[in-house]
């Protein structure tokens, strides 16, 4: 427990349900990104994924489309302390996009339209875990919340659910991104509030 | 594409400080600065923020960010809080916080959102509502440095009763030499101010920003709508998208 400050209660909180330590609720879907939007039009958008040996992999938009479709219902958790509970997306799983690539990376750099990048370990992208999205609530992703197409990882802190993905580099080594470059944790579980590098 | 390259990699944990309240200063009828003694402050960059943290007798927690107003007077560093009335951070701290309590922080958070006091580059600061915070962390880290870049600051405020740091920014307009305020009113305008009441537009930003060509570093902080409708009114202007650096609020208490 921390130093107490005095006078301080908090909000009523009976009827909060379970979410990770230091979040709080929102029904907004707040911004956070570190620059200007990025427009991408469909007819030139890809998503590339590109491994350790160079090899490379490519989506079109109506290729991305033309593959199967999953319909994650996820709560998602930003490092800035909000939290959604029970939000719905539609997209391609990351299992079926790396079906059939040849690797034996252990690590992942998401990058994105806008030069903005992202570290995860492989393995969290498996599994059922992690997905290309493009719908949310049933409707196009919006720009400013990383359409065409965004990464969800919805077990991990938002940052590493990258906007307005372009692809992902696999590697050998962890590489760290855009925001851990900047004093966030490399990894950023919510249960344990990996927030900065050292939590 | 590259990712933006950003400074060293912080290493050392963040760890929670215990700081205290030693002055409060009422900027607006719902924004108060408090200024707070942390022993053990690192020092920081303007633009950087920190978390607060407050903790109930029963042990209950809740921490959000603040940004930092100015440089760091060794270990004394100034917050802007600006009271969200339905908040659980805002209220106590503006309401309730006495001199003398404590609260925890940690920082400082954030290698993006800064200015750094050896870039010559003109620069371009445009601030909606308490998103002059950071952007006036920057104007007075200057000012300390004796730096000589060339700033503009364009703050849009609802009236001229919301304008935080009014009068200092008034007279460093005077003092600082290369230092221009201009503001933007969205619901009522001094007297004598040109104009009417309206939303930030291209002519704000033409008029009193810089040019692309001359590369200015372009800072823009404040509400999502606000941050969305600038950064993409720089970015059609011609200002590379690199050089467009933004945070937004999201609902915070």
């Amino acid at each position: 427990m921390g130093i107490v400050s005095p006078g301080f209660q908090g909000r009523p909180r009976t009827a909060e349900p379970a979410l990770p330590p230091g979040q709080y609720l929102t029904e907004d879907f707040p911004v956070l990104s570190a620059g200007p939007t990025p427009r991408v039009p469909l007819d030139t958008w890809e998503f590339v994924l590109t491994t350790e040996t160079g090899a490379e992999y490519r989506w079109s938009w109506d290729e991305l489309m033309g593959l199967p479709q999953e319909t994650p219902h996820v709560d998602i958790h930003c490092v800035t302390r909000w939290s959604k509970l029970g939000t719905d997306w539609q997209g391609v799983s990351l299992d079926t996009l790396l079906d059939g690539v040849d690797t034996t990376a252990r690590y992942a750099l998401a990058h994105s339209y806008g030069g903005y990048t992202t570290n995860l370990p492989l393995d969290d992208l498996r599994g059922g875990r992690a997905w290309v999205v493009h719908t949310y609530e049933g409707g196009p992703l919006p720009a400013e919340h990383g359409g065409p197409a965004r990464l969800l990882v919805p077990h991990l802190y938002f940052w590493k659910s990258a906007k307005w993905v372009r692809g992902v580099r696999l590697f050998v080594d962890d590489q760290p991104g855009f925001w851990e470059t900047a004093g966030y944790h490399d990894y950023g579980d919510p249960w344990r509030e990996q927030r900065y590098q050292g939590d | 594409m590259a990712a933006p390259t950003t400074g060293a990699r912080m290493v050392a944990p963040l760890t929670w400080r215990v700081a205290r309240l030693v002055e409060r200063r009422v900027e607006t009828p719902s924004a108060q600065t408090l200024v707070l003694d942390v022993p053990g402050w690192p020092g920081h960059e303007p633009g950087q923020h920190l978390d607060i943290r407050l903790t109930a007798a029963d042990g209950y927690q809740a921490a959000r960010s603040y940004s930092l107003a100015g440089p760091a007077e060794g270990e004394r560093i100034a917050v802007t809080v600006q009271r969200v009335p339905d908040g659980e951070v805002s209220p106590y701290l503006t309401d309730t916080y006495a001199e003398g309590d404590p609260v925890e922080v940690r920082g400082p958070v954030g290698g993006w959102f800064v200015w750094r006091t050896d870039e010559t580059a003109p620069v371009l600061l445009v601030a909606g509502g308490s998103g002059v915070v950071p952007l006036m962390a920057m104007v007075r880290a200057r000012r300390a440095a004796g730096s000589r870049a060339p700033f503009r600051l364009i703050y849009s405020v609802r009236t001229p009763d919301d304008v935080i740091y009014a009068d200092e920014l008034r007279r460093r307009t005077r003092e600082d030499q290369g230092l221009d305020v201009a503001y933007v009113y969205t619901r009522a305008a001094p007297e004598g101010w040109r104009g009417e009441p309206h939303r930030i537009g291209l002519a704000d930003v033409n008029t009193h920003g810089w040019p692309p060509d001359l590369e200015p570093l372009c800072y823009v902080c404040g509400p999502t709508g606000f941050v969305e409708t600038v950064a993409d009114l720089l970015v059609g202007l011609g200002h590379p998208t690199r050089r467009v650096k933004t945070e937004r609020f999201g609902p915070t208490g």
